[in-house]
């Protein structure tokens, strides 16, 4: 099942893709550590609370919920 | 070949070129060592520095640059950092000194390209002349990842040297890498949009910055600055570009799952990340709590520090100054079993057959000597606060031995990879009161030195959060010597004193943090972080960032526990002292409930936290007296070092407010809980 979502919903394990970033200079950050719209990432763990760990090959990256329920993702 | 073209003109030139060490090496060059933050720049920064490194402070940080000389040219290390920009103070640091350079070498973790070549381009499009490293070259064979050297340096534009800095591997061709950096590959269209920035006068990598919006470079260069969606663009754009050049240079034939990573990724699972939280906090108890704050300060404060430094210190002035001298014998159950006073009206040196006496009588197991100066500048330096004798003692002997053994337990979280795991695991907790994962560094510092933690709220994201974690700390986080005095309160007075003081205590944390983020404007920074593989920590650089770390504490505030000393010791000395424990004392008797003599506890807590403690353990108090005077204790201004770099760090306004605000909290609390246990 595909559906709009925001990223502090992914389930662990579960691939995601990025729809939308919040503007600002957290997006500059995220794009540098390679988070990008339209990119498809893991949830590799989904900490109780919503801490997202979303992993892009060997890359880990924790999104604290704050964000993550920023960020309108896809959820697969 | 120095050229604004965007043709890679050097790639001929390069295959002429053969690897060697003879080779002779260009002179006074700014050479700059580049990369993300745990890429192993340090180790090459080691490498060739050799033994003669300058170490300072960057103006207005905290942040140590290292330079050093190489074959006649100057190596500069600096901040790890994803990119170059102003975020933060690392990263300003970072960029001052890219912007100044003549090459860089620019450090890429093999592992991670996707994220390292970011900088990397945005280096090469500053046209900066670039080597790049392609470090873990080893690890990248291990785990059969192939990457396509030659294309990724064709892609470029510059070298690529394959190395492994902890195998030295590559380290003969660094020569080669600082004589051939140059400018690599130009983007045609952003090139096209720096020419028109540089045509105003500035330089290409100062005009990308400038069309990345930076402000301070803008303003530097008296040119506009450009608007974040144009920052965005060139962003995206280098994001697509790193994304391309990743897909076509990198195979990964099979996952190879290794111990280290099964590490990091239960130290995320909610299963076991608490058990190995716990497991880490016990280990960091036992080295800090039993090891370094009892064997090794007891040793350092009491045998170096007050049995020979302090003690020939001042018998040297009593040779030449009207001295009282008070001997006690105190035997194991610190009974005061004989004692004797001194009087030298002349100096020892006029009364030799009282010298000897006094030696004599000294040199027992188990003394205790004071020394009572009649002269006032005598006193005010080598006294019973002495400027000279006390601050000494106090910083040398048991502040710093703590300080470094946090530093050293920071650095080895942070090396190991743990550090970033274990702030992803709180942040939720965190989120609660206003803060983020983050703030569990300096709050856990915090336990060492409130003073140390104070400089470090300086890697917390925004003003609010800055705020929040400087009012925890002075109001409920006990550093060490405050610690240290609960302890012996608590030893023999059983559980109860301790769970209700941990009730009390907590609650106040819960309230004053839930208050302050209700309160305070703005908002605060969401957790972001990348995960590290975890490691074994490097052990020398570990070593190294613990002690420029512990030096560079003890430059920046140093100096305010010599200011404390000497202001408490000219209130001792004019008998201030006596008319504020006067002033205080109806507080301490009616309202806490505790002796009179409790008031020094407070009056002399101002200064340092275990002052005027010893005060306490001679008064034979009852259980929930001891309860209240560590509630109060706890609650109660933070020490005179603390004070200082607080103000230094949030403004007097801030500063002031927390300070009185402790008074008030403490005594009302502490009052409170009197009157509710005490009848």
């Amino acid at each position: 099942m595909i559906m709009d979502s925001t990223l502090d919903k992914a389930k662990k394990g579960k691939p995601v893709t990025i729809l939308s970033l919040p503007k600002g200079e957290l997006k500059v950050q995220l794009i540098r550590l390679g988070i990008t719209e339209g990119e498809t990432v893991k949830c590799l763990e989904r900490l109780p609370g919503g801490t997202i760990i979303l992993q892009k090959n060997r890359q880990e990256i924790a999104v604290g919920y704050d964000l993550a329920k920023n960020i309108k993702v896809i959820l697969q | 070949m120095k050229s604004d073209s965007i043709l890679n003109l050097n790639d001929k030139q390069l295959k002429k070129l053969e690897f060697s060490e003879t080779q002779k090496l260009v002179t006074d060059k700014k050479v700059v060592l580049a990369g993300n933050p745990n890429v192993g720049k340090s180790l090459f920064f080691n490498h060739l520095s050799g033994m003669y490194v300058d170490v300072s402070n960057f103006p207005g940080t905290t942040i140590s640059i290292s330079k050093a000389s190489y074959k006649g040219n100057t190596i500069y290390d600096t901040p790890g950092v994803y990119g170059v920009s102003s975020f933060n103070d690392e990263e300003r640091v970072a960029r001052d000194i890219i912007l100044s350079a003549d090459r860089i070498l620019n450090v890429v973790n093999a592992l991670h390209l996707e994220r390292d070549l970011f900088l990397t381009l945005q280096l090469i499009e500053m046209g900066k002349p670039v080597t790049v490293l392609l470090n873990f070259s080893d690890e990248v064979k291990k785990r059969k990842i192939k990457i396509d050297v030659e294309r990724l340096s064709e892609l470029l534009g510059v070298d690529v040297i394959e190395t492994s800095a902890v195998k030295k591997d590559g380290f003969d061709k660094l020569d080669y890498a600082i004589e051939n950096a140059r400018k690599g590959t130009q983007e045609l269209e952003l090139h096209f949009l720096l020419q028109q920035v540089m045509e105003k006068g500035a330089s290409q990598a100062a005009s990308l910055l400038i069309l990345e919006g930076d402000n301070e470079i803008a303003e530097l260069n008296e040119l506009p600055c450009g608007t974040p969606d144009e920052r965005e663009k060139i962003y995206i754009n280098r994001r697509n570009k790193v994304n391309e050049i990743v897909d076509e240079i990198e195979h990964e034939d099979s996952r190879k799952g290794e111990f280290f990573n099964l590490l990091g990724k239960y130290s995320l699972n909610p299963l076991t990340g608490i058990p190995i939280l716990g497991f880490v906090l016990v280990l960091v108890y036992f080295f800090i709590g039993e090891f370094v704050s009892q064997q090794v300060v007891d040793f350092t404060e009491n045998k170096i520090g007050v049995e020979i430094f302090e003690y020939n210190v001042k018998s040297l002035m009593a040779d030449y100054t009207a001295t009282d001298i008070v001997v006690e014998v105190i035997d194991n159950n610190d009974n005061v079993i004989d004692s004797e006073t001194f009087i030298f009206p002349d100096g020892m040196n006029e009364l030799p057959q009282l010298k000897t006496q006094f030696e004599e009588f000294s040199t027992q197991p188990g003394t205790a000597i004071d020394f009572t100066f009649h002269n006032p500048i005598a006193q005010l330096l080598f006294g019973e606060f002495g400027v000279i004798t006390m601050t000494v003692t106090y910083l040398i002997f048991l502040l710093l031995p703590l300080v470094i053994g946090f530093y050293l337990v920071m650095a080895f979280l942070e090396d190991s990879g743990y550090l970033p795991r274990l702030a992803t695991m709180l942040d939720r907790a965190f989120n609660k009161v206003g803060l983020n994962g983050k703030a569990v560094i300096p709050i856990m510092l915090g336990f060492g030195c409130v003073t140390m933690a104070n400089v470090t709220t300086r890697i917390l994201g925004s003003n609010r959060e800055k705020s929040i974690v400087t009012a925890i700390l002075q109001f409920v986080i006990p550093c060490s010597a405050q610690l240290a005095v609960i302890a012996v309160l608590l030893s023999g007075a059983g559980i109860k004193p301790l769970l209700i003081f941990a009730v009390v205590i907590f609650s106040v944390l819960i309230a004053l943090s839930t208050i302050l983020n209700r309160m305070l404007p703005g908002e605060s920074s969401p957790l972001l972080i990348d995960l590290p593989s975890m490691k074994i920590p490097n052990i020398s650089n570990v070593l190294k960032k613990t002690y420029f770390r512990s030096i560079g504490f003890m430059k920046e505030a140093g100096v305010w526990f010599f200011v404390g000393a000497l202001g408490i010791g000219i209130l001792q000395i004019t008998g201030l002292l006596v008319v504020w424990q006067d002033l205080l004392a109806p507080l301490t008797t009616d309202w806490l409930m505790l002796p009179k003599e409790a008031a020094n506890a407070f009056v002399m807590g101002m200064v340092r936290r275990d002052f005027g403690a010893a005060g306490l353990f001679e008064l034979s108090l009852t259980t929930m007296q001891i309860t209240v005077a560590i509630i109060t204790i706890t609650l109660f201004v933070p020490c005179i070092a603390s004070f200082v770099v607080m103000l230094k760090e949030r403004g007097w306004k801030e500063g002031l407010s927390i300070w009185f605000g402790t008074w008030i909290v403490a005594f009302t609390i502490g009052g409170l809980v009197a009157q509710l246990i005490i009848i």
